[in-house]
Formats: C-alpha cells, sequence, structure tokens
C-alpha cells in the first residue's frame, strides 16, 4: 500500500498539486493514523493534507476516484462466460458441452497466464496487470504516443509470448478452447490498453502541458494561429501572476540600519526620552510608473496585444500605467484598457487607430504635444514597435527628448536584429536614444524584458 | 484514543462536537481528528458564516479547554500577537530601585568596575517578570494545553504570517532576551481565512487545509435542528429548501449558515407555521444583506417557496 500511495503522489503532481517532500511525509503519517481501510477517510486524510486550495482539492479528488478505480478487466464478456463456466454444467447443457470439456479438466502444460484467462479470475487478471504495470513502470509515460510501447512492454512482462505459443498449440489440438482463449485474450488486451490509458491521464498530465507551455512560450506572438490566441492569453496571465508574486513584496525593506533619531525621541516622549523604542531610518522604494507607447499597425499588433494584457494584469506590482497607441496617430488607451474585458478592448482600439499604416513621426508628435507631462523622472517609457515609419520623418528629436524626462526609455522590437536598419526601418536612429533596445517576439522575451524594467525599481 | 479504530474515533469527534451544538461533517470531523493525532493547525478556508470560528469554540468546549482567540488586523505585529515588555514596569523599577544602584556601585572603586557590577544587573530587567504574553505566548504558556484560534489571518500583513510559522511547526517562539519558549502542551490550533488574499505557501504547508462550504440540505436541517429546538420539522425542511434556492441566485452576499440560523429564530418569534409569501418578504431582510440583493429575490419568492414545498413532499 505504501507503494501505491508514493504512485498517487507522482500522479497528485500530475493532476497539477504541487506535493512536496514534506507534505508526502505529513500525508503519509495522517495515512498511518487512519488507516487504508475506509475509503471515504483515506480521502479526506489526503486532500487535507496534500490540497492547499478549493481548486486542488477539486483536481485531487478526481485524481483519488480515478487512481483507485481499478479498470475492469473485461466489461461484461466474463460475466456471461463465468456463469457458463461455473453453472453451465447444470443449466443450459446445449452450448455447455463445449466450454465443459474445456473448463473441466484445464490441458497440462498450458502457461500461467492462458490459465489464468481461462479460469476467468478476475482479480487474479487485475492484479496482475497491476504488478506487471509496475514492473513496466507505467508511471514513467509522459506522452500519449508512448501508449504503444507501455502495452507491449505490461504484455511482455506477463508472458504473451508463451501464450501465443500455447494458442498455436490449440488450435492443433482443442480448436473449442482454442477459441475460448482468443476471446479471453482480446477482451485483455482491451483491460490492458485500459490501464496504460489511465496512466497516461494520472501520470503524463503534467508534463504535456510543460511541453505545450514550452512550445507556446518560445512560439513567435506574431504569427500564432487563432486557436492559439486564447492559451497565450492563459499563458501571459500566468506570466503576470509569477512576476506579480516576484515584485509585489512589502515595500518597507530597510527595517534595521540607521536610526532615526527625530521619530525615536517623539516616540519616547512619555518615558522622558528614554528610547524604549527605537525607530529606524526606512528606504522606501518607489513603485514602477510605466508609459507605453504601442504601435498596433498590421504587423505589430498581436504583439501590443499581449504586451498590454501583461501590463495591465499587472496592479499589485505596478503603480500606475499610461498607455498609448498609435500607427499614423496616437490616442490615449488606458480607460478602454482598464474598463473593458481585454477582447473588447482591443478590439476597440483597433477600430479606433489600428490597420493604418504607421507613421512613428507623427505619433510622437502626437504624444509631445498631449501627453508629454504625463512623464517624470520616475517614469520608464516603453515603446513596443517595428519602427518601421514608411520612410516618414522619425521625428528622433522628440523620443531624445522624451528620453531626457524619462527614468528609462525602452525599445522593444517584435522583429529580429538582423532587420533592423534594413530597408524603412529607423531602429538605428531611434536606438541612441533608448536605455535599451531588445528583441521582443515571444513570450519569453516578453516575459524577460517586463521583468527587468520592474526589477530595476526593487 | 490511539487503539480505537480510526472510523470510530472519527464519529466520536462527530458526536462530541455535536453535544457542543456543532453539527460536523464527516470531512470537518477527520480534519479534527487528524489534527489531533498528528499535531498540525488545521487552516479553515470557507465563505463568512459557515462556522469556521465555532468549530474553535465547539472544540474548546469539547474538550473542555480554554480557548485564545487572536484576531488578526491590518498592522497586527509581534507587539500585539505574541509579547511586549513592561515598558512602565521596568522604569518604575529602575526608578524605585535607584538607591539600591547607587549602594550597589557606590563600592566599586573604578569606572570599569562599576560597569561590570550594573552587567550583572542588567539582565534583571530582561527577564520573564518584565514580559507581558500576548495571546501566542499564552498559548504556549498554558498549561494542560489549549485551543488557540486565530482568526481571519488573510487581514493581518504577510510579515505576520511568517512568524507564525515557527509557532505553527514546531509549537515555540524565539524571544531574542530570553531564548526559546516551547509549549508546555502543544495547543489546538485553528486559523482561519475568509481568502481575502492568498496566503503563503510556506503556511498552507504547515497545516491541514479545510475548505467549508455551505452545507448540503440535511446537514443544514440537522444544524438548525440543533441550535433552534423549538421549530417545527415541516417550517425547517421548508426554510431551509428555500435557503438553498435562494443560494442558487447571483447574490452579492449568498446567506450562510449563520444566516438560516437566524431567520430559523425569527421565524419561530412570529411564530410561523409555515413559509408563505408575505412573511418572506417581511423577514428577507434577516437573510439577504444588500439592497440590490433583496430586489433581485423578491420576484423570485414564490416560485421558491412552492420548489422548497414541492421538494418537501418528495424529500
Amino acid at each position: 500500500m505504501r507503494e501505491n500511495i508514493h504512485r498517487f503522489f507522482r500522479a497528485a503532481r500530475g493532476a497539477g498539486v504541487h506535493v512536496s517532500p514534506a507534505e508526502s511525509i505529513d500525508a503519509m503519517r495522517a495515512v498511518a493514523q487512519v488507516g487504508v481501510s475506509d475509503r471515504t477517510i483515506l480521502r479526506d486524510a489526503l486532500l487535507l493534507t496534500l490540497a492547499k486550495s478549493q481548486d486542488e482539492k477539486l483536481a485531487l479528488g478526481d485524481c483519488f476516484d480515478l487512481f483507485f478505480s481499478q479498470p475492469e478487466p473485461r466489461p461484461d464478456q466474463p460475466e456471461v462466460d463465468r456463469e457458463d463456466g461455473s453453472q453451465g454444467t447444470d443449466r443450459s447443457p446445449s452450448s455447455s458441452s463445449a466450454s465443459e470439456a474445456g473448463e473441466g479438466q484445464p490441458p497440462e502444460g498450458l502457461g500461467p497466464l492462458a490459465q489464468m484467462l481461462l479460469s476467468q479470475d478476475r482479480n487474479a487478471i487485475a492484479a496482475a496487470i497491476a504488478s506487471a504495470s509496475g514492473a513496466a513502470s507505467l508511471s514513467d509515460i509522459r506522452y500519449s504516443t508512448q501508449r504503444g510501447i507501455f502495452s507491449s512492454r505490461i504484455l511482455d512482462a506477463m508472458g504473451l509470448q508463451r501464450l501465443r505459443d500455447d494458442l498455436d498449440e490449440l488450435t492443433a489440438t482443442n480448436p473449442a478452447l482454442a477459441e475460448r482463449l482468443r476471446t479471453a485474450l482480446d477482451a485483455f488486451r482491451e483491460a490492458v490498453r485500459d490501464t496504460v490509458a489511465q496512466g497516461l491521464a494520472l501520470y503524463a498530465r503534467e508534463e504535456a502541458e510543460n511541453l505545450r507551455n514550452e512550445i507556446l512560450r518560445n512560439a513567435p506572438l506574431a504569427r500564432i494561429e487563432r486557436r492559439q490566441v486564447a492559451e497565450m492569453r492563459a499563458l501571459i496571465r500566468q506570466i503576470a501572476r509569477r512576476l506579480r508574486e516576484r515584485y509585489s513584496k512589502p515595500r518597507k525593506r530597510q527595517r534595521r540600519g540607521h536610526l532615526d533619531v527625530r521619530r525615536t525621541l517623539r516616540r519616547n516622549a512619555a518615558w522622558g526620552g528614554v528610547p524604549f523604542l527605537t525607530a529606524w531610518k526606512r528606504k522606501h522604494r518607489d513603485r514602477p510608473k510605466i508609459v507605453a507607447l504601442c504601435d498596433v499597425s498590421g504587423s505589430v499588433a498581436q504583439v501590443s496585444d499581449f504586451f498590454l494584457l501583461l501590463i495591465h494584469s499587472l496592479h499589485e506590482v505596478v503603480d500606475d500605467v499610461s498607455s498609448f497607441a498609435f500607427s499614423s496617430h496616437l490616442i490615449d488607451v488606458s480607460d478602454i484598457l482598464e474598463s473593458k474585458s481585454p477582447e473588447e478592448a482591443m478590439a476597440e482600439i483597433m477600430s479606433k487607430v489600428g490597420f493604418g499604416s504607421s507613421d512613428y513621426g507623427s505619433s510622437l508628435v502626437d504624444f509631445e504635444k498631449e501627453f508629454m507631462s504625463t512623464l517624470t523622472p520616475r517614469t520608464t517609457v516603453i515603446v513596443l514597435g517595428d519602427a518601421r515609419s514608411n520612410n516618414l520623418d522619425p521625428r528622433a528629436d522628440i523620443l531624445r527628448r522624451i528620453s531626457e524626462r524619462s527614468k528609462r526609455l525602452v525599445w522593444l522590437n517584435p522583429e529580429g536584429r538582423l532587420a533592423w536598419g534594413f530597408g524603412d526601418s529607423e531602429m538605428p536612429r531611434y536606438a541612441t536614444f533608448c536605455s535599451i533596445v531588445r528583441q521582443c517576439a515571444t513570450a519569453q522575451q516578453l516575459e524577460r524584458a517586463v521583468s527587468d524594467i520592474v526589477a530595476t525599481y526593487q | 484514543m490511539a487503539e480505537q479504530k480510526p472510523s470510530t474515533a472519527i464519529e466520536a469527534v462527530e458526536s462530541g462536537l455535536a453535544a457542543q451544538g456543532y453539527i460536523a461533517s464527516r470531512q470537518i470531523a477527520t480534519a479534527v481528528y487528524l489534527s489531533q493525532q498528528i499535531e498540525k493547525p488545521i487552516l479553515v478556508e470557507g465563505p463568512a458564516g459557515v462556522g469556521k470560528t465555532e468549530l474553535a469554540k465547539a472544540i474548546a468546549a469539547w474538550r473542555g479547554m480554554k480557548m485564545i482567540r487572536l484576531q488578526c488586523y491590518e498592522g497586527l505585529d509581534e507587539a500585539k500577537a505574541l509579547y511586549e515588555w513592561k515598558y512602565a514596569k521596568q522604569l518604575l523599577y529602575t526608578q524605585i530601585l535607584k538607591d539600591k544602584l547607587g549602594e550597589v556601585l557606590g563600592g566599586a572603586q573604578t569606572l570599569d568596575a562599576a560597569l561590570d557590577q550594573l552587567h550583572d544587573f542588567g539582565d534583571v530587567f530582561f527577564s520573564k517578570e518584565f514580559v507581558e504574553p500576548r495571546p501566542l505566548l499564552q498559548a504556549l504558556e498554558h498549561p494542560g494545553g489549549c485551543v488557540l484560534l486565530i482568526d481571519e489571518i488573510d487581514k493581518s500583513d504577510a510579515e505576520f504570517e511568517s512568524l507564525l510559522l515557527e509557532i505553527l511547526s514546531d509549537f515555540q517562539v524565539t524571544i531574542p532576551e530570553l531564548g526559546t519558549v516551547s509549549a508546555i502542551t502543544p495547543p489546538t490550533v485553528i486559523l482561519t481565512s475568509n481568502s481575502e488574499r492568498d496566503l503563503g505557501d510556506a503556511l498552507k504547508r504547515r497545516c491541514l487545509h479545510l475548505h467549508i462550504g455551505f452545507p448540503e440540505q440535511r446537514l443544514e436541517e440537522r444544524i438548525v435542528e440543533s441550535r433552534v429546538p423549538n421549530i417545527s420539522q415541516t417550517l425547517r425542511r421548508q426554510m431551509v429548501g428555500f435557503i438553498h434556492e435562494i443560494r442558487s441566485l447571483d447574490l452579492k452576499k449568498l446567506p450562510s449558515v449563520s444566516e438560516t440560523i437566524d431567520w430559523a429564530r425569527v421565524l419561530v418569534l412570529l411564530q410561523a407555521s409555515e413559509l408563505d409569501t408575505d412573511i418572506v418578504k417581511d423577514t428577507l431582510n434577516v437573510l439577504l444583506k444588500y439592497e440590490a440583493d433583496i430586489e433581485a429575490a423578491q420576484p423570485q419568492i414564490t416560485t421558491f417557496i412552492a420548489k422548497a414545498a414541492r421538494s418537501n413532499v418528495f424529500g
């Protein structure tokens, strides 16, 4: 049973429940207390010790039910068969003659598997499958493509080769029995397949998800397929949560250091200035203030979408975000993003300024004219765009003024470095005024870029 | 106790709590049993008013232990939760002992010798005598164990959580001037949370996690029966059925068990024998705490009463 519980921990990890070694020790202690005889109590005990939130409880409950429900070796066939076998002798004379001949005296020299199948002992078969799947280390299964190899491993471990030989032999000597064995074998294969499928559902979930996320993280944002957009949004939300957890730690970090004399004296006035309570100088950390300028013209729109989604889901970390979208002219989109769901907001932004040919020069002019006052020495300005200005005046001088007014100016470019400066790309001219220029084409690069920006405020 | 079969022991917990008027579901009883056996705190989560705090009270009453309650709020810190030095007393004692001090130091020939003597003397003021124990320290020092209820832990700051870790895992605290204070008898610790913010993993890891949701209809009937014994069976069924219908609505705040009990009391006071539209309309403000919720529920009342009555027939 101990072995089983350990396998269950692995299955639980597969179901997305984080089971640390310490938790598994606790769970083992709890199981030792309640015993394993009563399944509902066992379920409660495991849920109490392992799951740490309501979602995890649900996932773990499902996982428990799946794990401890043995797949039936053969759905209905055996019921009928067994009745035939055991009661056939005195009930159904017509069909029993053949099977009775086989049943009455199991032929000598058959392999253990053949005998087991012929004797229709369901529990024995289930137990044998379980131990064989243990021997084939079914819990290592990771991908659905491995189903075949694990099935055959289990079948081999149970002695399929011997069974085949037996079958060949029987076909010659006792065709009726051979026929029975063949049906039994089919059902048996099915049972093994079910076991493997269950194993896959239990152990491989985490791995498959990781793989899919990994691929998604490195896929170029601008060219992802429509059906992946929802998944990508979920991924971006995950990234946002990670960044929040990392950077939303309390702001009062330096508790001890220099004595704050003024506050110490004031606080201890009641004791005649005898300093019982000390007050220390604290270093206040600024929350990031971000002004984002996003190109939403054709090629870059998708990346801007995900970028805005990410920035605006960082409320706890980022104090103040103002977002501006532009293609040929520039508008303030902060309110739209705050008040609407991501899908609606993006649709509205696109209908207002999207799909034009981009004109960086006039967009920068718009920004300088109306919104220059949003910049303070604590602001990080992020420009997201490919800097392809259709050979219009880039107005790099405005970018210089923006850079002078702000703490940092970061340019994120979805294009690869190789393409910068070729054709109508103005990247090299803009780059002179930027604190950092980085490529930002995939979710992973996006995460790194935003993480770096926020980290400079810590 | 350990010799008992776990299932009987869990039933014993259930009936023990029931004797205190707390009708526990099997999950709750299992959690209480386990926390006692493997000495782990229970973290109880769930919506407001489902009896999280009551659970701690019931456990304390059942085991005949003292309950020490620590109500968490923003800004709660060590000095209010764990211990504090009695500054005024320290100051007073120094004043009173001033002359004595002079005597002690008077014998010293040099400044160094005086300083040495003062050093021997100094620790007196940071001894157990001058520690004011706050709830957490009280709970550890209580002989014979107690039930420590840390209420609404989600309202406290993240730093406070870290402060709790040592107590929760080892039942001890470290006071820099005195050393480590270990529990005489490990207290039964219950933490409650309304999930206002996510608690840290470190805290969650040290606890059994128990989620108390709204009870099933049968269970809720039993709860009402135990709390408001003089309500008739038909009315009890009807009102619980009605509340379950109300909970299916999309409301700002769903009525929880405490509201059910209040409502049962009100109905008994008004001597209602069964639910009808008028009496429900008049007393809806006991169940629903927002004007918007009441407005949303008003038009449905008649259908809900009918449904509750029907389920009554079949149930």
